[in-house]
Formats: C-alpha cells, sequence, structure tokens
C-alpha cells in the first residue's frame, strides 16, 4: 500500500498524478456547483463539449508530441467518429432503451471506424519520412467533409437505404433520415452527459498514459528523438508511429461520437479544417508532450472564449497573436532568454514571498 | 599467437574461426555518392569470436562501411552475409534482428530518456506483450516489465553503471555516453558489435579501462567485434585481425604486427616520403 502511495507521487508519475488530479478536479467542483449554486444554461451547454476537445486534444498530443507526426486531420477523425455514433444509436434506438449503453455502444463503434480510417491513412504515408503525413491528413479532412455533405442515408422496416443523390431515398412508413447531405444529422436523441465527457477524458488519459510508460512508449519516443539509433537497435520506425496514430485516430473518433450525441441536428461543416488546426494551437500552447498543459490550455481557449461572448469577434485574431508570439519565443534565442529570466523571476519573487529560504 | 588464415576471396580469418560460419561476410561490397566511391570492393571475414579493427586516414570510408553494414546506406554494389544470411533485402531494423548492433561516431543516445530507459528500448524486441496488455495492464504487462527493468540493471551492473540507471543519459559525462551507446547495443543480443571510435575523446586511464571492457565482451558474450579506432596503441593491443582503408579501399590486411611493418600503411598514414620535407 505503502509503495503504492509512493509510486504515485515519485518524480516520474508525477506528471500523470497531476492530469487525474486536475481532472478530477474539475469534475467534483463543477458537479458540486450545479448542485448548490447552480450554473448558467451557456456554461451548461459548453461542458461536453469541452470535455471532447479535451479528449481529441490529448489524442493530438500523442501524435505531435509524443511520436513527433504532424496531423492536421483530427477533426475529420472527429466526423467520422460523429456520424457513425449518430448512425449507429439512430439504428439501435428502437431495440435498446438504456441511453447510456447506447452512448457507450455508439462511441465503442465510433472510435474503432476512426481508427480503421486512421489505419488506412498511415499505412503507406508513414512509409514515407518528412511532413507528408500532415499534408495527407489535411486532405483526408477535407475530403471526408466534402464526403459526409454528398451522403444521404436513411432506414426503414426494409433495412438501410444510401445515396449520393437527394431525393434517390424513398423510405417506407415509418422510416427515417440518418444523414441528410450538407444538412447532416438531424432529429439526434442527445445522449451525450457531463460525466461520460469526464469517463471519457480519464479513460483517455489511461491510454495515453499507460502506452506511454511501456515497451511501446519507450520505442515511440526513442523512434521520435533519434531515428537511426531508434532503427539500430531493432525499433521499427513505421510501427511506432502507426500505433500512436491509430490510437490518437480511435480516441478523437470516440470524442466525435460523444460531440455528435450532444446535439439534436449536427453539420458535416462543424468539422471543418479550423477545428483541426483550433485543436493544434490547444496542443501547442497546451505544451507537446504535456497532457495537462493540453487540458488547461483546452478550457481557457475553448471554454472561455464562448462564456466571454463579445469577445467571439476576435477568437481568431487573439489566437493568432499568440500563435505568432509563441514561434517568436521558442524559435529566438535572446526573447527565449528573456522569458526565462522573467519567469525565473517571478519564480524567486513567490518564493521570497511565501519566506521559503533558498540558499 | 593469434595465427591468420586465408580464404580463397584473399580474406583473412583467425585459425580457430575458421571451421565455423563467419558472423559477418563481404563480397566486392561498394557504394559511390554522386560520382564519388566512398567504399569500393571491400571485401573481409569475420569469424565469430574475432576482434578486428578498421583503421584509415580521416575520410577513408570506416563509417560509410558501418552504415553499409547496418543498411543505413544502401549498397551500390556488392554482398554482405550476417551469419551466413543475405542482407540485400534487410532494412536497419533487420539487419539488427539478424544480430549486428553498433554504436555512432558522434553519439546517438536517446539524451531525454534515463539510462535504464536508453537499455530498455533495445530491449524491446525481446519483450512479448501486446498494446492492449500495455494499455490495460494485465499482470502480463507488469511480469514482463519487471523481468526486462531486472535484465537492463544486470546489463549495466556489468558496466558499473547500475548506480546511474535513473540518470538522464544525456546529462552524463561522455566518457559514460559512450559506454552507454556499447551497453545499449549489447542488450539487442547481437552477435557482431560495431564500434565506431569508442576510445574518441577519452584519456588515457579511460581508453585503458576501455580496452579492458571490449576484451571482457567478447569473453563474456562470445561475440565478435569491429571497432573503427584512430588509438593505435589500443587497436594493436587489442586487435587479432586488421583492415586498413585508404580512399574507401582496402589496402592491407593482417595481424597488428603485419600492419605496424606494411609499408604501404606507413606511406597512407605519413603521406609518400619525398612528398615531405
Ligand atoms: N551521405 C553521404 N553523402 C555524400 N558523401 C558522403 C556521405 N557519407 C560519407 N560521405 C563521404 O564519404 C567519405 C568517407 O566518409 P566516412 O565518414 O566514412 O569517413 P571515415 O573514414 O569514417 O572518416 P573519419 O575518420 O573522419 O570518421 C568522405 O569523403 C565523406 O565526405
Ligand atoms: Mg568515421
Amino acid at each position: 500500500m505503502k509503495k503504492t502511495i509512493r509510486k504515485i507521487f515519485d518524480k516520474k508519475h508525477i506528471s500523470r498524478t497531476i492530469s487525474y488530479l486536475v481532472v478530477i478536479a474539475g469534475f467534483v467542483i463543477i458537479q458540486l456547483l450545479m448542485n448548490t449554486i447552480g450554473i448558467k444554461s451557456l456554461f451548461r451547454s459548453l461542458l461536453v463539449p469541452t470535455c471532447c476537445y479535451i479528449v481529441v486534444a490529448l489524442a493530438l498530443n500523442l501524435v505531435v508530441g509524443v511520436s513527433g507526426e504532424l496531423s492536421l486531420g483530427h477533426s475529420g477523425f472527429m466526423a467520422v467518429g460523429a456520424f457513425t455514433g449518430i448512425i449507429i444509436s439512430g439504428l439501435l434506438e428502437p431495440y435498446l432503451a438504456i441511453n447510456w449503453l447506447r452512448l457507450l455502444i455508439a462511441m465503442f463503434v465510433g472510435g474503432i471506424m476512426a481508427g480503421i480510417v486512421g489505419l488506412f491513412i498511415s499505412v503507406p504515408v508513414l512509409k514515407l519520412q518528412g511532413d507528408y503525413l500532415a499534408i495527407v491528413t489535411l486532405a483526408f479532412c477535407q475530403i471526408i467533409k466534402s464526403l459526409l455533405n454528398n451522403v444521404y442515408l436513411g432506414v426503414d422496416i426494409n433495412g438501410l437505404h444510401f445515396s449520393f443523390v437527394e431525393n434517390r431515398i424513398s423510405l417506407a412508413q415509418g422510416g427515417r433520415m440518418l444523414l441528410s447531405g450538407p444538412m447532416g444529422a438531424i432529429a439526434i436523441t442527445r445522449l451525450a452527459t457531463f460525466t461520460a465527457g469526464f469517463l471519457l477524458i480519464l479513460f483517455t488519459l489511461l491510454i495515453i498514459y499507460n502506452l506511454t510508460y511501456s515497451r511501446f512508449g519507450r520505442s515511440i519516443m526513442a523512434a521520435r528523438d533519434n531515428r537511426i539509433a531508434a532503427e539500430s537497435v531493432g525499433i521499427h520506425i513505421r510501427n511506432t508511429k502507426m500505433l500512436a496514430f491509430v490510437i490518437s485516430a480511435i480516441l478523437a473518433g470516440m470524442a466525435g461520437a460523444l460531440f455528435g450525441l450532444n446535439y439534436s441536428t449536427l453539420q458535416p461543416a462543424k468539422f471543418d479544417f479550423n477545428l483541426s488546426i483550433l485543436i493544434l494551437v490547444y496542443v501547442v500552447l497546451g505544451g507537446l508532450g504535456n497532457m495537462t498543459g493540453t487540458i488547461i490550455s483546452t478550457m481557457i481557449l475553448y471554454a472561455l472564449p464562448e462564456l466571454l461572448r463579445g469577445l467571439q469577434d476576435y477568437r481568431m485574431l487573439i489566437y493568432s497573436i499568440i500563435l505568432i508570439l509563441i514561434m517568436l519565443v521558442t524559435n529566438n534565442q535572446t526573447l527565449k532568454e528573456k522569458t526565462e529570466n522573467l519567469i525565473t523571476k517571478i519564480k524567486s519573487r513567490f518564493l521570497k514571498k511565501g519566506s521559503v529560504a533558498h540558499d | 599467437m593469434t595465427k591468420l588464415v586465408q580464404y580463397p576471396s584473399g580474406a583473412y580469418v583467425l585459425e580457430r574461426d575458421a571451421d565455423r560460419t563467419p558472423v559477418l561476410e563481404t563480397y566486392h561490397l561498394g557504394i559511390d555518392f554522386g560520382g564519388l566511391s566512398a567504399v569500393n570492393n571491400f571485401n573481409i571475414i569475420v569469424g565469430p569470436t574475432e576482434i578486428s579493427g578498421l583503421i584509415g586516414p580521416n575520410g577513408a570510408g570506416k563509417t560509410t562501411v558501418f552504415n553499409l553494414l547496418t543498411k543505413v546506406y544502401q549498397p551500390s554494389k556488392g554482398t554482405i552475409l550476417v551469419n551466413g544470411h543475405d542482407t540485400s533485402k534487410m532494412s536497419t531494423v533487420d539487419v539488427n534482428k539478424a544480430g549486428v548492433a553498433r554504436t555512432f561516431q558522434n553519439i546517438r543516445l536517446f539524451e531525454n530518456m534515463s539510462v535504464v530507459d536508453n537499455v530498455k528500448v533495445a530491449m524491446h524486441n525481446s519483450m512479448h506483450y501486446n498494446p492492449l496488455t500495455a494499455i490495460f495492464r494485465t499482470p502480463k504487462y507488469y511480469k514482463e516489465e519487471k523481468r526486462i527493468h531486472q535484465k537492463a540493471l544486470e546489463l549495466l551492473d556489468i558496466f558499473n553503471m547500475s548506480d546511474l540507471a535513473e540518470t538522464e543519459a544525456g546529462s552524463l559525462p561522455y566518457g559514460a555516453q559512450r559506454k552507454l551507446e556499447i551497453v545499449r547495443a549489447l542488450a539487442t543480443k547481437p552477435s557482431l558489435l560495431l564500434l565506431d571510435e569508442p576510445a574518441a575523446g577519452m584519456n588515457p586511464n579511460e581508453t585503458k579501462e576501455l580496452m579492458e571492457t571490449i576484451r571482457g565482451i567478447r569473453d563474456k558474450f562470445n561475440i565478435a567485434i569491429i571497432l573503427i579506432e584512430h588509438d593505435m596503441s589500443l587497436v594493436m593491443n587489442i586487435c587479432e585481425g586488421i583492415a586498413v582503408l585508404n580512399y574507401g579501399r582496402i589496402i592491407a590486411k593482417g595481424t597488428p604486427k603485419d600492419i605496424q611493418n606494411n609499408p604501404v600503411v606507413i606511406e597512407a598514414y605519413l603521406g609518400k616520403p619525398e612528398q615531405e620535407d
């Protein structure tokens, strides 16, 4: 028992412990607020999407931060997960009344579908060295959106009906449209809950950290840090990168399913390239490979501007400015030194205030 | 004491290894870099228990030979056999699995990882659990991780590095980094170890210790070693066979004694007497 406790707080695992604590604390605080003084409905409506974006950002950090590849297609995986989840949930609705179970199945299948798509993308692309993954995932994200904009899918007693052309589908009595092209999915039964979002974040952290502290995590990081050295000790670069990418796609797909089942209507246009970039911004600002940072930066950058509606118009502007600043700071030696000096100064001032003796 | 016998190909091998499958054979191995032929007609045979040296002036093509053997570069010409297996269709990873491990002239450690994790990375292929086991942490995960951690520590212990296990590799002193690269290479259980200038940047004491270490590795692990080295006392002391490379070609092969007295070698290193002045 003592050993487990020591293990949780030792240097190697402290970042993991902090991530879990931040998420659990956030959940508890929000639950308490909801059950006591109550929270505004605007704030409440942001809870599930925030959880979803946190999960996608964490998943993307596995690819960008841990395995060192750039993906610009995570909104595409979200889309695959979202619409798969909506279809599955819609199909199951007449047969399965238990909502949470239907949500779970929808998320599971959505994740698997996104994972399969991710596998198909990564097999040819990761054979090549360089930034090809970024280019192909960018294209993928556009293709998925265009594809979904042209898919019509309905269900009736005779089964599923599918077409690329509107009006080609004539449904029998009692039939429903599941997807209607650019209008997307309509009349979705909203299954998503904040608790489900919270649990999905915990599940995501569990997967990412467990993978990182395993032989696969070691190889993924070795392949990132020194390709030639990793190959020389028998690490198959493409396999390690593929593993990280596919797991990331699965998690993004699960988040997508939860996201989709949080609204009564959902258009494919929601998952455009901008969303991928936005999530990448959360990851970069949160810190590559830094999961706690990613959670916090997503909360601040997604939820805050939504809450301060007045800022909405300037959100993209603020992002751009912050992003440019970050690039300047990380690439400019003198600026970097200056910020580091500033940080140490602030730190030492704080320490003085806390009257901690330092020598 | 050590005696070399000559194969029909012209390559030499130790007498005690003569009847065994060589750990390495190369035939007419060569590579061109856009017109420059960096290595040309490179033929060697290395027996399974031999310590051999690859020497030559700067830019002779020694590191390029290692890069060819480990398939970092694809040969333009020739054949490489590892333990009798043709490596022409193998990748760097496959060559390592076939039994070749190496160190690098400019150290390539996983600097942000701990010392023991550097070794464990190299033990990846001798671990047996799949990603699902890792993610859901079944008992097998704990069992395997514990086993490999123990093994990594044992290996580090042989090189007196086990108390550095949790240190970040990049923060080690230079000599220790070179040593860790050797340990990491050994962790893949090779039958042939390639050392690219292991004594570079070491002081005479460290070099002496390294000499014992290299001999110790051969005796303990029963493997063949090829080392590239500019430190002649080290090479002459521990190598049983030596090949001298100049402008990508082997200009001499033989025992340390043969090489020391070979006028062609002396000329390659010091230049023609008339040219000096
Ligand atoms: N990738 C490459 N592209 C072009 N030329 C190369 C490449 N790699 C090596 N060379 C050339 O091949 C020649 C041999 O280089 P190599 O590094 O093998 O020499 P070396 O014997 O290891 O020298 P040193 O003792 O300085 O380490 C040099 O002329 C080098 O410039
Ligand atoms: Mg060299």
